[in-house]
């Protein structure tokens, strides 16, 4: 089509030739013109970060004796230095593992109940279908920050109500905030808020699904819960791989919910997660450097799971798309 | 792409503070009343732009602007953005004194001795005048405020109890103990290991030397006597279970203040603050002391907070800057306005001794409360901080938490131990000459 459209002046003879290339040209701009502002935008607020975050990892601070008075301190050249400190650094290893475990509880649980409530949405006999959805999703509309508190206030046992509850029946529960549990209460609070979201995705994917291929299976004889399982979940198969992957990167980047529950407790440190470290090390002991190479790392680490994960899960799931 | 994205508002803020330098002063000329010095302040305290308007009104050749804060952290985070930059910085910064080496190691204070700050020294407890001179002979602030520690108890509860008001570490002891014998779910305080400051003001108090000066090198004295003499201390207690483990400033905690859970609380001077915010029903029935002493015959006391006004590197005015903040910290009708205005315990003595003397509301039923302040602030032991107290102090944090959970003895001393051996490192891998 393109091609045609092309062509058809050069064939034509005109008498103002050179006028008319400088429309051409002109036109040829155009795209350019209005891709602009997003190639803007992106190189001043995504590239050029990236590349400052890049040359600060390379990075390092010098002092000299006391460091005291001016001239004392000078940046100069780190080559891999704060690369080799950040992944020998015992903290880094350990904020990794607890990040490990967190998703472990989190994502199979959130995706678990996100599914369940999607097919449950989804079934005939479901009343009440528009007030479940909105209430199971309200969750996700609320910051993190602000769910991490509400949360805080019921899990410390001197003001919490459901402490109240079990102290009137007698019972002694751990408090959710000590250092075995705090995993499951920080997980808790990813799962009130991922649910929602997740739920709407599925749903979604599952009512793009003509309703034909479950009139066949209701005449072959498949009950509900054989269609749930057999037509269902296989159908929306890519949109679980996408949840999932959404959720693993979630996992990894987990910082809110932590850092807002850190002053309740003695069982979260200033490095509970990666993200963390990064932020104590930035804004706590004001090393930029180091705190941009493990950044950088983590970006990698991402990077390479997510791309692992759907080389994995991909011949699976789209397999009938070949 | 959020990391990234938050040292893009770094550089953000950076271009932020340039735009602002645009209307700085142009020379270092003395100002005029058509002509003034314009000077720009960046303070958190609150009200604080009231007390300036005083200045203003009377000095029309030094005009202060007032650029508020949100708090000491983001400010000092600002400011070091801002001498990295290059420009930005405004000539007078609210200073807490723990971040004093921080910013004359960043090259982000003037020296003021040349410009008339030495002259005033004697106003001010010799504890206090240490924290903005490093121990040497410039002056990098001039003291704003203080917060001598104080001992904070529930009057009616001692009472009930038979209980007497603890002058010893010893005594204090005794006391968590009959608290929390007589009723179980009773402490008379908290080991908190959220506050990095408050331990450092207890460490004062025991003589604890963290960082010192010798020629050219740093000496760090984190791991040492004094110190793990107070370690082992609250080990001890929180060990015991005499004493809670949790920290304070919780909601947790604000409920043991309000039901009576917290019968007692090391705080500072500024307690009364906390106490009317946090448990205001409460009134009337608490009682201030000093904090209890190592040894009743030599008695001494901590810091827990105070902030100094100091002048950047970037100032084109310092002389202006220096008249301004002596005249803020010493003279008798700002030291009136900052005690109304903004609530400080001012760390001028004579000023202090002026401007205080009704009780704070809370305290209503203590009409000596500024005279027990009165007693704490003057023996206030000398305190050096050092270039990396934020690394010392967020390690601080994790290890504390750690000990303050095991609730054990032994596990307190290992924590000082990783306190030093973090802030040790920090310090040679950095290049400063430790010795």
């Amino acid at each position: 089509m393109t091609a045609t459209v092309e062509s058809a002046p050069v064939t034509t003879r005109h008498p103002e030739r050179p006028s008319r290339r400088r429309t051409q040209a002109r036109r040829a701009l155009v795209p350019y013109a209005m891709l602009a502002p997003g190639i803007v935008l992106f190189a001043v607020f995504m590239a050029a970060p990236i590349f400052y975050t890049l040359y600060l990892s390379f990075q390092k601070e010098m002092v000299e004796g006391l460091g005291l008075g001016s001239g004392s301190r000078s940046q100069v050249f780190a080559g891999f230095e704060n690369y080799v400190s950040a992944l020998g650094n015992p903290e880094f290893g350990a904020s990794v593992g607890r990040v490990l475990v967190y998703g472990l509880i989190l994502v199979p649980a959130m995706l678990g109940l996100a599914l369940l409530f999607a097919l449950l949405l989804d079934a005939k006999r479901t009343r009440t279908r528009a007030f479940s959805r909105t209430s199971i999703f309200l969750p996700y509309a609320v910051p993190a920050v602000i769910s991490s508190l509400l949360w805080g206030f019921l899990y410390l046992p001197a003001v919490s109500p459901f402490y109240w509850v079990f102290e009137q029946f007698g019972w002694d529960v751990p408090s959710l905030l000590s250092s075995g549990l705090v995993t499951f209460a920080i997980a808790n609070i990813g799962l009130w808020g991922g649910v929602g979201f997740n739920m709407i995705v599925m749903y979604t994917a599952l009512k793009a699904v003509p309703s034909e291929i479950y009139e066949a299976a209701t005449i072959d004889g498949a009950s509900e819960l054989q269609i749930a399982l057999r037509i269902k979940v296989p159908i929306i198969a890519p949109a679980l791989v996408m949840t999932a992957l959404f959720s693993m990167i979630a996992t990894l980047q987990v910082f809110a919910e932590p850092t807002t529950l850190r002053p309740l407790t003695n069982s979260l440190s200033t490095s509970w997660s990666p993200l963390m470290l990064v932020y104590r090390d930035a804004f706590t002991r004001d090393d930029v450097y180091s705190a941009a190479a493990t950044s950088i790392i983590i970006a990698l680490a991402t990077f390479a799971i997510s791309f692992i994960f759907l080389r994995v899960v991909q011949r699976r799931a789209f397999g009938q798309e070949d | 792409m959020r990391r990234t994205l938050r040292l893009g508002a770094l550089a953000t803020a950076a271009a932020a503070a340039l735009i602002m330098t645009g209307c700085a002063p142009d020379a270092g000329q003395a100002g005029t009343a058509d002509d003034p010095v314009e000077l720009t302040y960046w303070a958190w305290a609150p009200n604080l732009d009231k007390v300036v308007d005083i200045w203003n009104e009377e000095h029309p050749e030094i005009q202060v602007t007032v650029n508020k804060q949100d708090g000491g952290d983001p400010a000092i985070t600002k400011l070091l953005t801002a001498i990295k930059a290059g420009s930005g910085a405004p000539d007078l910064i609210q200073a807490e004194y723990q971040k004093i080496p921080t910013l004359v190691a960043s090259d982000a204070l003037a020296d003021l001795a040349d410009a008339g700050a030495s002259d005033i020294a004697s106003e001010f407890p010799d504890g206090v005048w240490d924290s903005v001179t490093l121990g040497g002979d410039a002056v990098y602030a001039i003291p704003q405020d203080t917060g001598p520690m104080m001992f904070y108890y529930r009057d009616d509860v001692f009472q009930q109890l038979g209980l007497s008001v603890p002058t010893t570490w010893d005594e204090y002891a005794e006391v968590a103990r009959a608290v929390h014998t007589a009723d179980p779910s009773k402490f008379l305080g908290t080991f908190s290991a959220n506050d990095a400051g408050w331990f450092a003001g207890l460490a004062q108090q025991a003589n604890s030397e963290w960082w010192s000066i010798d020629g050219d090198a740093w000496g760090v004295g984190i791991d040492e006597e004094p110190t793990q003499k107070v370690a082992d201390y609250w080990g001890g207690l929180v060990e015991e279970g005499v004493i809670d483990n949790k920290p304070m400033y919780t909601p947790e905690w604000n409920a043991g203040l309000n039901d009576g859970t917290q019968v007692g609380w090391l705080g500072a001077v500024w307690g009364p603050g906390v106490l009317s915010g946090n448990a205001a029903d409460t009134a009337g029935l608490w009682k201030a002391a000093a904090l209890p002493d190592w040894d009743a015959s030599q008695p001494s006391n901590g810091n827990w907070g105070g902030s100094s006004t100091a002048v950047t590197t970037q100032s084109k005015n310092v002389e202006a800057a220096v008249e301004f903040a002596t005249w803020l910290n010493t003279d008798p009708e700002a030291i009136a306005a900052l005690v109304t205005e903004t609530g400080i315990y001012p760390a001028s003595t004579a000023a202090a001794a002026g401007a205080l003397t009704e009780a704070p509301e809370f305290f209503s039923n203590q009409p000596d409360f500024y005279d027990v302040a009165a007693g704490a602030a003057a023996s206030v032991a000398p305190f050096q901080y050092g270039p990396n107290v934020n690394v010392a102090f967020s390690a601080y944090n994790d290890e504390f938490a750690k000990a303050a959970e095991a609730k054990s003895r032994q596990a307190f001393l290992d924590a000082l131990t990783a306190m030093q051996t973090i802030t040790v490192d920090d310090m040679t891998s950095s290049g400063f000459t430790v010795k």
